[in-house]
């Protein structure tokens, strides 16, 4: 397990991160969600020994990182850069041995790789001639070269078109499988909130909220349900205790207390077959908006 | 979990990342053909200078003037230089001048000097001194080292050291800049110390910058050896190898400024203004060796000062002038604030790496 731990970070007067603790799991997608300027970066980059922190710790299974340790880190940059004249294969190669991959394994762990992003074909051209999104893919594959212990991915998703977003998930699913701490940023809530086990949100430089995606979502559920039943659902609007949200034929969204809901269950059912009954559950863009404000 | 059980990799060490990056920086250049090309024509140039320089040395000394005399006037066959035909009298001679067989006729005169030289259209040279009478000339401290030959051997040093220093330089600033300008740096440094990559672009360019000075120092001596000019080569051997000396610790001072000071900037375009200082600090000793390298004073000044030594001492060694402890001294100063420049610049790379956009102050990078 990664444990960021109290991690402050000063820029001149300006507190970039404040008291940032959270935990990355093994074998988990955890999505860290925050604004322009929340931290993220910042936070990133002390995690993979790129900028010292003021105070606090990062851990993995409980011992402090060395430079070692890090070694075997994979990171994708937000800033997003590769040698331009380089061929892809060779530079993966070189990140890979940079990283303390013998030569021959570099080789080898490069063109499983590009196979498997479907790079393999432009493997010897350079990274300046790939179209932008190919250039993405070739980044995702420098992150990944060395086979990792440890993914830190800034904004991984950004710039892939839909189907590449699918083949680069499967990678990192895969990375994760086999027992990896896996930690990305996204501005794409939607994306964060369908592929992460985890979620960790950050503002202004504070940790708001973090842990499994289904426990913040319980926590941030508020008390909303819906209804959906065979007949006409106007009659919820007169039970006491609950304020009807909206409604639509035999669909009813309202906002009760679990007693009041309970009754409007039971009242239901009475009245015909129930086609669903259920907690309303927060979207991660709503649970955003809650904890950052 | 497979991660656990999994043999751990053993990260590089310092040494070995640098070696990595040396290598990237120099498998990099070798396939660069402007770099290739370049180099060619340096060393083309080299040769050829010394060939022809070579060819115009012999020339001058074996060539000889045919001159006609009569009987009066046959003992200047003793003078060097003259290959002289003898003609029965002074008709006879002007004709063979006039015919082209000779360059000039010996004829006796009541003149001071008992000669009178008859030309077609002009008068050789080397005839008229010939015959001319000297005065006496006696050099109280004759120079080891014929002025001319002094001159141009200081502009060689000045301009190996100075060409090497510019090229290579450069393209330390372009790869560092390409570096911070790409981004690729943040992967870099999130795998590698930021030391060790600085290092190895040190090390990777000196290595280069070197090869290319030791190409060119054997390539001189060869040159020198083959077209018989082993005399000068005798003379010129020492300083050579003082300056591949000297060279080699300049040039890492050098290579750490220009790493260090392009660091500061994110993009090509600015890449300029900020290691102008350097350039000048290679540009200076270059200006004055050529202005002043017949000025003892300044040369021995130059010979301690760590940016102009390479060049002003293997001068001074050249010329006879250094005591023989006076290299040794010179390369310890220029080691030390190899040393001294090596880390700082250091300190102001780790700093300046991650720092995109504008340009970052140096007091700033100093700090951290």
């Amino acid at each position: 397990m990664l444990k960021v731990d109290q991690v402050t970070k000063r820029f001149g007067e300006r507190v970039a991160l404040e008291g940032v603790s959270f935990e990355v799991g093994r074998g988990r997608l955890t999505g860290f969600v925050g604004g322009n300027g929340a931290g993220k970066t910042t936070t990133m980059r002390i995690i993979l020994g790129v900028l010292g922190a003021d105070s606090g710790s990062v851990t993995l299974d409980g011992t402090p990182l060395s430079a070692g340790d890090r070694r075997r880190f994979g990171y994708m940059p937000e800033e997003r850069g590769l040698y331009p004249k380089m061929k892809v294969h060779e530079q993966l190669v070189y990140l890979a041995r940079l990283h303390g991959i013998a030569a021959k394994q570099a080789a080898t762990n490069a063109g499983d790789l590009l196979e498997r992003l479907g790079l393999a074909e432009r493997a010897n051209d350079t990274v300046e001639s790939l179209s932008l999104g190919n250039q993405q893919r070739a980044q995702i594959a420098a992150a990944l070269v060395h086979d990792p212990e440890v993914l830190i991915l800034d904004e991984p998703f950004s710039g892939l078109d839909p189907m590449a977003v699918e083949v680069v998930l499967s990678v990192l699913q895969d990375v994760a499988r086999r027992g990896a701490p896996v930690l990305f940023s996204s501005h794409q809530l939607d994306v964060v909130e369908r592929l992460c086990d985890d979620i960790v949100v950050i503002a202004g430089g504070t940790i708001r909220a973090s842990g499994s995606r289904e426990r913040l979502q319980a926590e941030n559920r508020g008390s909303q349900y819906e209804l959906l039943t065979g007949g006409d659902a106007a009659w919820v609007r007169e039970v006491p205790g609950v304020t009807v949200l909206q409604f639509d034929a035999g669909y009813a969204l309202f906002e009760a207390d679990s007693a009041a809901a309970q009754t409007v269950l039971r009242h239901a059912l009475e009245l015909g077959p129930v086609a669903s009954f259920a907690p309303k559950h927060p979207s991660l863009t709503q649970i955003f908006k809650e904890v950052v404000q | 979990m497979t991660t656990q059980t999994k043999a751990p990799v053993a990260a590089p060490s310092f040494v070995q990342s640098t070696l990595l990056v040396a290598n990237r920086e120099i498998t990099t250049k070798l396939r660069s053909k402007s770099f290739l090309i370049s180099t060619g024509i340096l060393l083309l140039a080299v040769l050829a200078s010394i060939v022809i320089s070579g060819f115009a040395a012999r020339d001058a000394a074996s060539s000889t003037i045919p001159v006609a005399t009569t009987a009066e006037t046959s003992d200047v066959a003793d003078l060097p230089g003259l290959d002289v035909t003898q003609a029965s009298d002074a008709a006879e001679a002007e004709q063979l001048v006039r015919d082209g067989h000779v360059d000039a006729a010996v004829l006796p005169s009541s003149s001071a000097s008992g000669y009178e030289i008859i030309g077609l259209e002009d008068v050789p040279d080397g005839l008229v001194q010939a015959l001319s009478v000297s005065p006496e000339v006696t050099i109280l401290e004759p120079a080891d080292q014929d002025e001319l030959i002094v001159y141009f051997v200081s502009i060689a040093f000045g301009l190996a050291f100075f060409m090497s220093a510019i090229t290579f330089g450069q393209m330390i600033v372009q790869s560092v800049v390409e570096e911070k300008s790409t981004r690729v740096v943040e992967i870099l440094m999130s795998a590698i110390p930021a030391r060790a990559l600085l290092a190895g672009k040190v090390l990777g360019n000196s290595a280069l910058a070197f090869a290319q000075i030791l190409a060119i120092a054997l390539l001189s001596a060869v040159g020198l050896l083959v077209t018989g000019q082993d005399v000068l080569l005798g003379d010129l051997g020492p300083s050579i190898a003082w300056f591949v000396v000297f060279f080699v610790i300049g040039f890492v001072l050098l290579a750490a400024a220009f790493a260090a000071s392009a660091a500061l900037v994110s993009r090509q375009e600015d890449a300029g203004t900020v290691t102008t200082p350097v350039m000048m600090l290679v540009m200076i000793p270059y200006f004055l060796i050529i202005l002043f390298g017949d000025n003892e004073f300044i040369v021995g000044i130059m010979s301690y000062v760590p940016f102009s030594a390479p060049v002003g001492m293997p001068m001074r060694i050249f010329l006879g002038t250094a005591e023989w402890w006076e290299p040794l001294l010179s390369l310890a100063i220029i080691i030390v604030s190899t040393v001294v420049v090596v880390l700082a610049g250091s300190k102001i790379y780790e700093n300046a790496l991650l720092r995109m956009g504008a340009r970052v102050k140096l007091r700033d990078a100093l700090k951290g």
